[in-house]
């Protein structure tokens, strides 16, 4: 499997370097190398103990290594909108930034940066030296070194000290090919001192083909700044989207993520978290609704490193048919993290007998002024609640619906950008409602 | 002022380190097939029994010992450790013939043989190394139809259960220490309780690691035929040794339909001194199955001795209606490391299981908590629940949860919890107010907490185990 991207990367670095920065070009050689000793992650390895990546890894992708420029108008795929939602709104087409003429990008306020990584990377280098592959060079993790090989370009946003971005902005990956295809990017994020920023990430497949895409995302969050980053996936079932967000955090800065699968075929989503400051605020949220053969993993690790840092967990499934998923919660509080609190929640429903869930919190410790819980839990609706609906004259499927909906409820709450909030109440109302579903492909708005 | 006491208080020695002048019988060091044979020829078995110990040498040495738990293992050099001694007065017919010395290591203890005999009714099947040295109220037992004697004495007269039941629950190729053990095991004890049978008293056995340098590996296997019910006890504690200790034992539980088996251990071996120089080494494999349907199963332990434990009591929830109960109490100082759980496999319907352990780090100890709640796609409306909680005392130990579940199945519950906090400050004042010095609060605020894991020993072990907590912990405030 891993043979013939080693060959691939062996005849063509010359060209995949041609078509990419140099600051991108300096660490590249060092990940294959780190590839080619890792290989692709298999389930055997802890950290990947709930990803089967075996099947959708051996499919014969094709790579865009020479930059064609694929003709693509973003705005047919694009057709539905956040409807209310005030956003810089950005295209990546595959692995590659889209420019658009989004009139209200223009208002962003002065030294925001916001574009294709290639090319700001060519143009400000200065301002990336210091922070592109800090942290993903730093994991031993076969994904993120492919990625690091293979990436020539990706989303790239800074926002200066100080500069708040009143709306959010929000990236659409389009994912457009004829043939099966997997695309590599490489984001970068830079926060400021006291900047703030909303991210919304929305991934949508175009064609009947299968799509994997590996994006490693790096985000540094700067003293007292404060980062929202919300991942919506509503993808068809031939898509296999393996995504990992490293986040730094510094002293007094709060991070939110929020990560929503509503319908893919493979995910798995890595999100490490490294509080490398004290009073560090962060906040995991996720919720995964599953049926037929869908596959998700969540595997998230916060490292508290310094002490007075709170974390808190909260992640929920609804698994129907056949559908498989994961979840991890890792927590390390290092020796000198006193007074950290860590929670963690978990909580999944399984609707068929033929699905599975596995979970697995774990808690690694060295300091003793701390308080840290976990809690998970697999089973089903309430029955009781459930006859209580029914004997009020709500029909069962209604009853059920009601329930699993207030069950995800939680999840929803923790998105602090109204409008999208209610966009995905709709979303979720709709996918269990079966609605979702029944379409293949991305086509959210018919 | 916290840390003189922590110094202080954590710096408890060892109150059982001695070592007893006993004879023993000691073959050469080192392991091969020929050692493996003459084991087996020392003990007299038959040839079934030495096929067994082969296949499992020869599966052995193609392993490699594990090194996913949360362990820090120092090399072992297998090749160093003498695998057999026994003491060389063998069978003793009663008191009198039994070593004098052995008695009084019995009596150091705080349990001379004849006084538990008396007192407490408890028929003790006393293990001094790796030969069983007495077996007590072997006759009044024998009139129910009880089988409780040690394991070489089973392979000789009882073959066929032996031959039905062992190694099917662990086999020979489990893991790396059960296939050494397999290969090696010197004795252990065995038990049979046959249908319809309640037992009528505690079974208990006492362990000691006695001769220098030799590693000890029993092997306990307990049958509870249908309708029958027995509660065991395994207690140990372990003479001060500079050298680490390799112990690697297998039980084996079989609970047959309707059947109850409650096993509790209570676990001392000499944990090394405080600057984490010498101690035992304890990787033991102990499993248990509820084959037939309504059967159950129970594990206690109180785990305070050790300097390395390795240790996952298991259950596999065959039957339907079956249920398994894990409690835990595991204690950490000084340098001791402790990475133990359990397993519970659910497999046939309606099976229920509930897990509650209890972590005390103190010193610079690590303890762990790894355990498996898998439910598999038959298991239908299973049911577990999992809690567990660390205490931390000092600011140099560890604390750590490894808890896994995996659901395959609509209509099984499984819950976990977990928390991890320090010894409440309020508390210790509030004792400290009322005239309790701090050592003597943490000792009650500690049994406290263990208390619900406790209240599950049997009563004399209860005692016995507080007092161990106590010894083990006494003010370790962080």
């Amino acid at each position: 499997m891993e043979q013939q991207y080693i060959e691939l990367y062996k005849q063509h670095h010359e060209s995949i370097k041609e078509h990419s920065a140099t600051v991108m070009n300096t660490l590249r050689d060092g990940s294959f190398t780190l590839f080619e000793k890792l290989g692709f992650p298999t389930s055997k390895l802890e950290n990947y103990k709930y990803s089967d990546l075996k099947e959708p890894l051996s499919i014969d992708y094709g790579l865009n290594i020479n930059r064609v420029t694929i003709p693509v108008n973003p705005y047919e795929v694009f057709k539905c909108d956040v409807p209310g939602i005030h956003s810089f709104l950005f295209f990546v087409v595959n692995d590659a930034f889209y420019p658009v003429n989004e009139p209200n990008n223009k208002s962003l306020p002065n030294g925001v940066i916001i574009g294709s990584l290639k090319e700001i990377a060519t143009t400000h280098p200065e301002l990336l030296k210091d922070y592109y592959g800090k942290l993903s060079t730093t994991k031993n993790d076969g994904l993120v070194a492919f990625n690091g090989a293979f990436a020539q370009d990706g989303f790239f946003m800074y926002v200066p000290k100080g500069v708040v971005l009143d709306q959010p902005v929000q990236l659409i990956n389009i994912m457009r090919s004829d043939v099966d295809f997997m695309a590599n990017s490489h984001n970068l994020i830079i926060l400021e001192d006291g900047a703030h920023a909303q991210l919304l990430v929305c991934d949508h497949t175009m064609d009947e083909v299968r799509f994997l895409s590996n994006r490693v995302t790096e985000v540094f969050v700067g003293e007292n700044a404060s980062y929202e980053h919300y991942k919506l996936e509503n993808t068809h079932i031939k898509t296999t989207n393996l995504s990992t967000l490293l986040i730094d955090q510094k002293t007094s800065s709060t991070v939110l993520t929020n990560v929503i699968t509503l319908h893919n075929g493979v995910t798995r989503n890595s999100i490490e978290i490294d509080l490398d400051g004290e009073h560090c605020e962060t906040r995991l949220c996720g919720m995964v609704i599953a049926d037929k053969n869908q596959q998700v993993d969540n595997f998230t690790y916060i490292m508290h490193n310094k002490p007075n840092c709170n974390s808190n967990e909260l992640f929920k499934y609804v698994l129907d048919d056949n559908s498989k998923a994961g979840f991890t919660g890792k927590i390390l509080v290092a020796k000198d993290a006193q007074k950290t609190s860590a929670f963690q929640i978990n909580k999944n429903i399984l609707l068929k007998k033929t699905a599975k869930m596995s979970t697995k919190p774990q808690l690694e410790i060295y300091a003793d002024d701390v308080k840290c819980s976990h809690g998970a839990t697999i089973g089903q609706l309430d029955e009781t609640a459930k006859f209580y609906m029914q004997s009020r004259g709500i029909p069962e499927a209604e009853a059920k619906l009601l329930l699993m909906y207030a069950f995800t409820s939680d999840v929803i709450e923790n998105i602090r950008i109204t409008a999208l909030q209610d966009r995905i109440k709709i979303l979720v109302e709709k996918r269990l409602r079966g609605d979702l579903s029944k379409c293949e492909g991305c086509i959210i708005c018919q | 002022m916290s840390e003189a006491i922590l110094d202080q208080v954590t710096q408890g020695e060892y109150k059982y380190g001695f070592s007893s002048d006993i004879e023993t019988d000691i073959i050469p060091i080192g392991l091969s097939e020929e050692v493996v044979r003459l084991i087996s020829a020392k003990k007299n078995e038959p040839e079934w029994m030495l096929e067994f110990r082969l296949k499992a040498y020869r599966h052995w040495i193609t392993m490699e010992m594990p090194t996913w738990a949360h362990l820090n293992i120092p090399e072992i050099d297998y090749q160093s450790i003498a695998y057999y001694a026994a003491p060389r007065k063998n069978a003793p017919k009663s008191l009198d013939e039994v070593d004098p010395e052995l008695l009084k290591t019995f009596e150091k203890l705080g349990i001379p043989l004849h006084e538990r005999m008396a007192l407490s009714g408890i028929a003790v099947d006393a293990v001094m190394d790796s030969i069983s040295v007495k077996t007590t109220f072997k006759e009044s037992l024998n009139e129910m139809g009880i089988i409780f004697c040690s394991f070489s004495d089973a392979v000789e007269h009882h073959p066929d259960l032996v031959q039905k039941y062992m190694a099917s629950v662990v086999p020979y190729t489990d893991n790396f220490y059960a296939t050494l053990n397999s290969a090696v095991f010197s004795d252990g004890s065995f038990v049979y309780i046959p249908k319809g049978v309640r037992c009528p008293m505690e079974l208990s056995t006492y362990f000691r690691i006695n001769a220098m340098n030799t590693g000890q590996f029993e092997r306990t296997l307990i049958i509870a035929d249908d309708d029958s019910y027995v509660s065991y006890l395994e207690g140990c504690t372990a003479p001060m040794r500079d050298e680490n200790q390799l112990h690697a034992a297998i039980v084996e539980i079989v609970a047959l339909k309707n059947a109850q088996v409650k096993y509790s251990t209570v676990q001392n071996w000499y944990p090394g001194d405080k600057n984490g120089k010498g101690g035992i080494f304890n990787f033991v494999t102990k499993r248990g199955i509820c084959k037939g349907e309504n059967s159950k199963i129970s594990w206690t332990q109180v785990e305070t001795g050790s300097a390395i434990t390795w240790k996952y009591p298991s259950c596999i929830l065959l039957g339907d209606n079956s249920s398994a109960e894990f409690y835990s109490v595991a204690v950490t100082n000084h340098h001791q490391q402790a990475d133990t759980g359990t397993k519970m496999q659910h497999i046939g319907k309606n099976t229920r299981s509930h897990i509650l352990s209890k972590g005390i780090s103190a010193g610079q100890g690590q303890n762990s908590y790894r355990g498996l709640v898998k439910v598999n796609k038959n298991a239908e409306n299973s049911r577990n629940y999992s809690q567990c909680d660390s205490l931390l005392l000092g600011d140099k130990c560890g604390a750590h949860t490894f808890p896994y579940m995996e659901v395959n199945n609509d209509s099984s519950v499984v819950e976990h919890e977990a928390t991890t906090s320090k010894i409440n400050e309020d508390q210790i004042f509030y004792c400290n107010q009322r005239g309790i010095s701090t050592e003597d609060a943490v000792g009650l605020i500690v049994n406290g907490y263990a208390k619900e894991v406790l209240n599950q020993l049997p009563m004399e072990f209860a005692v016995e185990a507080q007092k161990l907590l106590q010894i083990t912990l006494e003010g370790s405030v962080g």
